[in-house]
């Protein structure tokens, strides 16, 4: 299977993808922000969808719309009373501009699956490098930012009072988020996004206590996934995101299981 | 609570530097939410060590004081001063941690360490952490997950996460409301232990009895105005005892 050297991309790239996820998501989940995750995913789909239209690359377009509105999202439902309707009306828009941008571009059909639903087999080297330089520079803004991240995500009472400085890592950390959605569209597409960013995150807390082993746990919760998911789709010709999706939420369900029978 | 040592030397700095200096204060203080005034032309001051009780029925203005001490509410007028390098330490009534809230008890205290850009943790600072969780009685618990910690442990927690910054004015709000009543004595115990040792304590509480229990000097806050001075002149509780 390694002979091949999509395949040998597609793992690489994967192994990134699933890094940065378990990385980010513990914290947001940490930051109830899953839904935002899944409304930036759509958003990245509008972006995509934009690139396309105007002949860009569809990573391009991603950044763009996601880096853009993920402040703007995050500021407008900081209110949890309207945080559900702040995201639903935002995903409705943009979903609605990203079938617009599709079908004003002569090639709909198969650009829109492969937003959608990724298409890891088919990444080129250069893709590869843009998706590892990505990953960095979230992985290094995560290491700088880590202890005022943990602080603000897991305690925000008393990192209001201690000078965390809230504010300033609410958005730099939105701004990664973005990233991060943008570089996982790549094998998952936008579709199923919010299955490496916030369920190998949510499981993992089930497992264990501590913000590096869950970070960890997610990690390996997400390579579990992306790995085998890239080998039974290279096996029967299905799709990666379906196996990914499966793997996934058989996990996150075993962590409940786990924790039911703690809690008995 | 028996058994439970604190560490002197950690205050004892700030006792004697501050003997002459009042750690706060306050003078002709106006607190308003747009017309409606909250506190109006309040002037107190805290003195190093003092264990000051401030106390009031529901809506006389403690929290808006509280977020105004934190700068989240600027003074309609007058002014808040705290002594140069005042460094504060906050317990809230309650915080919203959810059952299955991921973190154990030490990692939760550890938070508040400093701000460092280093994710990991150095051997001093792992040190300083389980100090303050065996002054805390935290330490046989450490490792549990501070979510199924009980209301008074998880109170215990955040006193040790406040303390873990080494405050010299430790506000505690209304920390004592959600527990039971043993668990009151024990908690604010505890506070005297650290307030023994130096550390200057005020106390938002609608509770008279351990106001009067505690307190070296009080505050106390009605709808129309304010008093304040030594506890053993704290007027008698409007309802005539404690909640």
């Amino acid at each position: 299977m390694f002979a091949l050297s999509f395949m040998r991309y597609a793992f690489f790239a994967s192994t990134f993808i699933a890094v940065v996820a378990g990385t980010v998501g513990v914290f947001v989940v940490a930051r109830n922000l899953s839904f935002l995750t899944h409304t930036l995913s759509e958003i990245g789909f509008a972006g995509a969808a934009f690139a396309v239209f105007m002949g860009w690359s569809p990573l391009a377009g991603m950044l763009l719309y996601t880096m853009a509105s993920s402040v703007m999202v995050g500021q407008m439902s900081t209110e949890e009373s309207r945080r559900e309707a702040v995201i639903s009306a935002t995903s409705a828009l943009f979903i609605g501009l990203g079938i617009l941008f599709l079908s004003l571009s002569s090639q709909t059909a198969s650009s829109a699956t492969s937003i959608l639903f990724g298409s890891v087999v088919g990444i080129s080297q250069a893709e590869v490098y843009q998706l590892i330089g990505l990953s960095v520079v979230v992985l290094v803004g995560i290491f700088l930012l880590y202890r005022r991240l943990k602080f603000s995500s897991f305690d925000r009472t008393g990192a209001r009072v201690n000078g965390v400085g809230e504010r300033v890592v609410a958005v730099i950390f939105l701004l990664l988020v973005a990233l991060s959605v943008s570089v996982a569209a790549q094998i998952v597409g936008s579709l199923l996004i919010f299955i490496l960013l916030t369920l190998p995150a949510a499981s993992a807390k089930y497992f264990t206590t501590g913000t590096a082993k869950m970070i960890g746990l997610a990690i390996l919760f997400a390579l579990t996934g992306t790995w085998t998911g890239l080998y039974l789709g290279y096996l029967t010709n299905w799709p990666v995101s379906f196996f990914i999706a499966v793997i996934e939420v058989g996990i996150y369900l075993a962590a409940l299981a786990n924790r039911h029978r703690q809690a008995d | 609570m028996s058994g439970c040592k604190v560490n002197t030397k950690l205050y004892a700095k700030s006792k004697k530097e501050g003997i002459k200096i009042a750690l706060l204060t306050v003078n002709d203080l106006t607190l308003a939410y747009g017309e409606h005034e909250i506190i109006r032309d309040l002037s107190f001051q805290i003195q190093p060590g003092d264990f000051l009780v401030v106390v009031g029925e529901n809506g006389v203005g403690k929290t808006t004081l509280v977020r105004a001490l934190f700068h989240q509410l600027k003074p309609r007028h007058g002014q808040i001063e705290f002594a140069a390098g005042t460094r504060l330490g906050y317990v809230p009534q309650f915080r919203n941690l959810v059952r299955d809230y991921p973190l154990s008890v030490r990692d939760f205290v550890a938070l508040n360490l400093p701000l460092k850009l280093t994710p990991w943790l150095s051997k001093k600072e792992r040190q300083q952490v389980t100090s303050i969780l065996r002054q805390t009685n935290l330490l046989p618990l450490a490792d549990r997950p501070l979510g199924v910690a009980s209301g008074g442990e998880k109170q215990r927690a955040y006193l040790a996460q406040a303390l873990l910054a080494h405050p010299q004015l430790l506000i505690l709000d209304e920390s004592t409301a959600s527990l039971d009543n043993e668990v009151k004595y024990e908690l604010l115990d505890l506070v005297t232990k650290f307030q023994m040792a130096g550390l200057t304590v005020m106390f938002i509480t609608h509770d008279w009895e351990l106001a009067k229990h505690y307190g070296s000097r009080f505050l106390h806050l009605t709808k129309t105005g304010y008093t304040t001075g030594p506890i053993a002149e704290l007027p008698a509780s409007p309802k005539g005892g404690a909640e």
